[in-house]
């Protein structure tokens, strides 16, 4: 009875009502913050800081400059049309792996993880082989008229390799959770297989795929490794953006290389920005 | 629609879900299918509605034999037991799904399928949640989104797996009489599953009773309820005791002692007596002819008060009286049952005739 009474009029016992269920806000909170600030924001601001050397008439020439025009083009083109393919054949790859038992099945879902572990070199090494004239694939795909490495094309196929794995594992639990019921409903409610793929299961999963999309669209921007290897380099043909950084770097040449990271950062930030926006949308409904 | 099953039987690897089921469903009915978990009540719903496939045997609606059409093909409602609502729906979208998948040449008009929705968003009594979606709605509302569901086809039969299992008590009551009302104004043929016999007793014109893949009896709620076809029936709907017993001359002997039933019984060995709680006589304590027992406990149980008795053996017999009757724990009484049910050590149910002796009875 007396602690009842102390703890419900004491200031102890009233504080305890203001704070949540889950404790530790603050302490979390300011980790947080100091966290993202140390890792992130402090060196884009730094980033920024440095690029301002090029004052606003020197940013507005970097854009006109038709080599960055061109590299930035390719970059941020490549990742878009790498992304769209993974979010297609990810789902697939996701589907299969969730679906159906199959000898080899684990297999496959840990080679899915490969691009991940491997050096991104490696595979830059490795597929500009394959993908070379005289390669594997580039051998048969020659006659056809098709050449992939050391092209704009070897560039997506590069980025599609790197990509694969994040539509795949964003996707994949989704899939996995998926209630055989619903299909059994759409079918005694006399739809077919194709219009239940396409009106009842694909529905649920666009925020999934949005979200694998994204990392995969990101990764891509972003990636330096194993493109270098397989797309020539060619300025105004197949020089990435990330590559003409490096290039200016070595030419000494600070204030262009962190202009052109600077477009990068804004043109990327918008683009997830407006993704987050359209995923915030499907999620709302579902 | 009026089904008709024939020698149907369903394997699962080497486990026989279902074997020699018999059954003909009447048009108009509600039909219960009830059992414990296992029986494959489930799996019989599934197969009429052509979600599973039979390893042996027909079903057919009316004359077309339906085992060879898919489950688009079948034209029936299904009701699942988690709603297996579009979640990425609304309400109104839901319900019109049916409508929308036709082709194009079946399907109506967009005005048409809307009058559809709120006419049956009206039978459920969910006229303003058009707009929801499931994840909104409470797990009654689900339910019957999902009923209104399966009846915008316009199916031929209505097949409800376990509709309220995962519901509030009271929210199961509340849904079990609407369910019979909607049945009863709209004449669907309807099937459901449960393994709660109140709710088969209570809402089903005829109930099916299925153990271990096989039909064991199948009636009206008071024919099983009051003549239960086998020693699992009995066990399984209601309340019952069971006493070990053994016929000898037409008589039924506890314990060296012979009970002044007015039958005879045919046959003759082991058997059990099958007696519900409020089947019981009692009377003075060492009557001749009635079992002896001692009263262990009382307790209220709904309308009556449940006496825990237990006989010589120590076996435990449970009897219902009136509230008022004065009873104590402690007191000896007299039992001879006013209604049974005797079954041998094979399961078959003993017969019984009109005593030719009274005299013999009498004497014993």
């Amino acid at each position: 009875m007396s602690i009842a009474t102390s703890s419900g009029r004491g200031g102890a016992g009233r504080r305890r009502l203001v704070h949540g269920v889950l404790p530790g806000f603050g302490l979390a909170m300011g980790w947080t913050v100091v966290w993202l600030s140390l890792i992130v924001l402090f060196p884009l601001v730094a980033l920024a800081v440095k690029a301002s050397g090029l004052g606003f008439g020197g940013f507005v020439k970097l854009l006109q400059d038709a080599r960055v025009q061109a590299a930035l083009e390719l970059s941020f083109g490549a990742a878009l049309i790498a992304a769209l393919v993974n979010a297609v054949f990810g789902v697939l790859v996701a589907w299969v792996l969730t679906r159906y038992r199959f000898p080899g099945r684990a297999l496959i879902d840990a080679a899915v993880d490969l691009p991940f572990a491997l050096p991104t070199a490696v595979a830059g090494i490795t597929l500009a082989a394959l993908f070379a004239k005289t390669g594997w694939i580039g051998g048969l795909l020659a006659p056809l008229g098709i050449e992939v490495a050391y092209t704009r094309l070897g560039v997506v196929v590069a980025l599609i390799f790197v990509g694969l794995p994040f539509v795949v594992r964003t996707v994949q639990p989704l899939l996995a959770d998926l209630d055989r019921e619903v299909e059994e409903a759409a079918a005694t409610l006399g739809a077919s297989r194709l219009t239940t793929v396409f009106r009842v299961l694909l529905p649920p999963l666009v925020p999934s795929i949005l979200t694998g999309f994204t990392l995969a669209f990101a990764r891509g921007v972003g990636e330096y490794g194993s493109i270098v290897f397989i797309a020539g380099n060619m300025p105004y043909l197949t020089e990435i953006a990330p590559l003409l950084i490096v290039i200016k770097l070595e030419e000494f040449d600070w204030v262009g290389a962190t202009g052109i990271a600077c477009v990068m950062l804004a043109i990327s930030f918008s683009l997830l920005l407006v993704i987050n926006l359209i995923q915030a949308h499907a999620n709302r409904r579902s | 629609m009026e089904i008709r099953i024939r020698d149907l039987a369903k394997d699962f690897g080497d486990f026989p879900a279902l074997f020699g089921v018999d059954l003909d469903i009447r048009s108009g009915e509600l039909l219960a299918l009830l059992g414990p978990s296992g029986s494959g009540k489930t799996t019989l719903l599934r197969i009429l509605a052509g979600l599973e496939a039979p390893t042996w045997g027909r079903v057919f609606f009316g004359d077309e034999d339906a085992s060879a059409t898919s489950v688009r093909e079948r034209r029936v409602g299904f009701v699942f037991q988690h709603y297996a609502l579009f979640r990425h729906m609304t309400v109104a979208d839901n319900i019109a799904f049916g409508l929308t998948v036709r082709p194009k040449a079946e399907r109506p008009s967009r005005a048409e399928i809307a009058r559809r929705v709120q006419e049956l968003l009206d039978l459920v009594q969910l006229p303003d949640l058009a707009r929801r979606y499931p994840s909104q709605l409470s797990g009654g509302q689900r339910q019957r989104v999902a009923l209104a569901r399966a009846l915008a086809v316009e199916p031929r039969v209505l097949f409800l797996d376990e509709p309220f299992g995962a519901l509030d008590a009271q929210v199961r009551k509340d849904l079990r009489k609407w369910l019979r009302e909607i049945h009863d104004r709209t004449g669907y043929t309807t099937v459901f599953v449960t393994h709660d016999q109140d709710e088969a007793l209570e809402l089903a014109d005829r109930v099916v009773v299925l153990n271990k893949g096989r039909i064991e009896q199948i009636g009206t709620p008071d024919e099983i309820y009051d003549a239960p076809a086998s020693p699992f029936v009995f066990d399984f709907i209601g309340d019952a005791s069971r006493i070990p017993v053994t016929v000898e001359h037409g008589g039924v002997v506890v314990d060296g002692r012979r009970l002044a039933l007015p039958v005879e019984v045919l046959g003759q060995g082991a058997a059990t007596l099958y007696v519900r709680p409020q089947h019981w006589t009692i009377g003075a304590p060492d009557a001749p002819g009635a079992l002896a027992a001692t009263v262990a406990g009382t307790r209220r149980h709904g309308v009556s008060r449940r006496l825990d008795t237990t006989l010589g053996d120590g076996r435990a017999v449970e009897i219902d009286v009136p509230p008022e009757t004065r009873v104590a724990a402690g007191d000896r009484l007299s039992l001879l049952p006013t209604r049974w049910r005797l079954f041998f050590a094979d399961g078959a149910a003993a017969a019984v005739a009109p005593v030719r002796d009274p005299g013999r009875v009498a004497a014993s």
